[in-house]
């Protein structure tokens, strides 16, 4: 690798290098994560739709893509930013994330599905739930 | 099995000249905020394995405010653009204009922690304190957190501030406000996890 003498921008200079983003782009992320929070708060305050599942689903499909508007418009991450190591480190990073999250409760929700039935009134304190050992 | 021209071609294993990354200190704060991300998801799964744990205590659905979630998120966000502000006039080299949008940001910031602390009280105040049950000890965890890197992000903020007041826009203080930026729009992703998962998904269980 070739050695990149160091640059710093100085303060005689009068303006600054940085990739600290557009205007245009913060509103433009401001205005997609603004619409993408109210839309969740008002499906479930609302109680607009019935399936609990399909909410559920909906929330965290909504969640996801405003972390991914948050990702591009505020935190500015590209491919030739850092030159491609800090996305190597983010997909690195979603990679295991995912492995730890998805595995975890894909391991509890197994355990808990197949734990021995056991009454409610056996239980030390109840719950109105349908959901066994929980 | 000496070549002729073996000390000429003998490899070096150090480096006489500093092989130094351009804006080094970015690319290393960035990897602390992707560690970060392990605590946080840790604290996810957490939520994710007891959030229907209740132990006969009080529910998701009993306990949590979400009219004040929703403005909790809306200070936390709108924050994020103005730091984003700051940052834009930072690039410009306006000292007054940055100071106040950064001052904007921390304000902000100083709201939704104080609106945590009063939706914490008065939780425990109804009894939904952390030792009550699992899920409210994984909540209390995941949102303590996400609070405690906002007040540290505030301290931060405070002391960039009087730096930039004392010396002006030198190399070192770029350097810093450009971290600080990255760690304050990291902690706004986190929320949106935090509101979707643990808050509107937690209701929903």
């Amino acid at each position: 690798m070739k050695p990149v003498p160091r640059q710093h921008p100085e303060e005689a200079s009068g303006s600054v290098q940085t990739h600290s983003g557009t205007l245009r782009g913060y509103l433009t992320g401001f205005g997609l994560a603004a619409i993408l929070t109210a839309i969740p708060f008002w499906l479930v305050m609302g109680h607009v739709i019935q399936d609990r599942l399909l909410l559920i689903l909906l929330v965290l499909g909504l969640g996801a893509v405003q972390i991914v508007v948050h990702i591009v418009f505020f935190l500015h991450l590209d491919t030739r930013s850092e030159g491609g190591w800090n996305m190597l480190a983010f997909i690195f990073t979603v990679v295991l994330v995912v492995i730890v999250l998805g595995a975890s409760i894909w391991v509890m929700y197994a355990e808990n599905a197949n734990m021995m039935p056991m009454a409610p009134a056996a239980m030390p304190s109840t719950t109105p739930s349908t959901t066994p050992g929980s | 099995m000496s070549t002729p021209h073996a000390a000429s071609a003998r490899p070096s294993f150090y480096c006489r000249e500093d092989p130094g990354v351009e804006n080094g200190s970015v690319i290393g704060f960035w990897i602390y905020l992707m560690s970060d991300c392990f605590i946080f998801a840790g604290l996810f799964t957490a939520n994710a394995v007891l959030g229907t744990s209740y132990a006969g205590g009080p529910t998701a659905a009993q306990v949590l405010d979400l009219p004040g979630l929703a403005l909790n998120t809306a200070l936390l966000l709108v924050s994020s653009v103005t730091f984003g502000f700051a940052m834009l006039r930072m690039a410009r080299a306006d000292k007054t204009a940055t100071l106040a949008w950064l001052a904007v940001s921390g304000v902000l910031a100083a709201a939704f922690v104080g609106l945590e602390l009063h939706e914490f009280a008065t939780m425990i105040a109804a009894g939904a304190s952390p030792q009550r049950s699992a899920f409210l000890s994984s909540f209390y965890a995941i949102v303590g957190t996400h609070g405690l890197h906002v007040s540290f992000g505030i301290l931060w903020l405070i002391v960039l501030m009087a730096q930039l007041g004392r010396t002006g826009f030198t190399a070192t203080n770029l350097r810093r406000l450009q971290c600080l930026s990255l760690f304050w729009h990291f902690l706004d992703l986190v929320w949106v996890g935090v509101f979707s998962y643990v808050y509107l998904a937690g209701v929903l269980r």
